[in-house]
């Protein structure tokens, strides 16, 4: 009975990559000269996002579909974890022309 | 009756002769920025102490807000760069304009002065638009500067069409 442990616990050993590439993933989101930076291309339910605002403005991350809303006020770094699918438009409150599109797969 | 006090977008670029014949200097540059700024906020100061209008508050709000932000950073700018920013004659009309529609307004209540504060804020905003777009942006010779004010203006176009929407609203 040992030796299918073992294999059970090398097999383990040998599968950190199916599972690492089911972890999580932390993604930086830069907002810049009243501008979104680029958004990841791929987001997963778990993911994060780290919001940036090196503007000297007060801005947000406000989601059309209210699944977020981040305060940015100016130099702010703001931790976000990705919890709904979908395509999901965002917009900063304060300056509705500043938007971006999140995708939840 | 549609009360507009702002200046005429000419105002601000025909103040350029009074300056060197390539535009006005950084040190001018940055001081009619600082004045423009802080006659919005003066002007939003104004609109939260007279008007109940949400929209409006809002908005007055948001104004005081980014104004103060982008002048405290051109002040900051300013000392970094040890530039000394200089009067000149298009801070002075424009001082000097923005006393008289401040007095106007201030003799107005209710929905005559919610409509008059944001119709003065559009008009108000395409003007410096205007002259930021055609005067000041090119005439900029410092990138820092000039790059501030390229984001001011994104930003004060922000203000503009969140100012228009707001006059539709009060139409």
């Amino acid at each position: 009975m040992r030796t299918p442990n073992l294999l059970c616990a090398a097999a383990a050993l040998l599968l950190p990559v199916p599972s690492a590439a089911a972890a999580p993933h932390n993604y930086v989101v830069v907002i810049d000269k009243m501008k979104f930076g680029p958004v990841p291309a791929q987001l997963h339910p778990g993911d994060t996002i780290l919001w940036v605002n090196r503007d000297f403005l007060r801005h947000s991350a406000t989601a059309a579909n209210h699944s977020f809303d981040v305060d940015l006020p100016a130099g702010a770094r703001v931790k976000m974890v990705v919890k709904s699918r979908g395509r999901i438009p965002f917009v900063c409150r304060y300056h509705p022309g500043m938007r971006g599109v999140l995708l939840v797969q | 009756m549609k009360l507009t006090f702002a200046l005429p977008a000419a105002l601000l670029i025909m103040a350029a002769p009074a300056m060197a014949a390539d535009g006005p200097t950084d040190p001018q540059i940055a001081h009619i920025a600082y004045t423009a700024g802080s006659i919005d906020i003066a002007a939003g100061k104004q609109a939260l102490a007279r008007s109940h209008n949400k929209a409006v508050r809002s908005f007055a709000q948001e104004m005081v807000r980014d104004h103060q932000a982008v002048n405290d950073k051109a002040l900051a700018l300013v000392k970094k760069l040890h530039v000394t920013p200089e009067d000149n004659a298009t801070s002075q009309a424009l001082s000097k304009q923005a006393k008289a529609t401040l007095d106007k307004l201030s003799h107005l209540s209710g929905s005559a002065y919610d409509r008059a504060y944001v119709d003065n804020e559009v008009a108000y905003h395409k003007t410096v638009n205007g002259a930021l777009e055609k005067t000041l942006i090119p005439s900029a010779k410092n990138g820092e500067l000039k790059s501030l004010l390229e984001t001011g203006l994104t930003l004060f176009r922000e203000h503009l069409a969140h100012a228009e929407q707001i006059a539709k609203g009060l139409k």
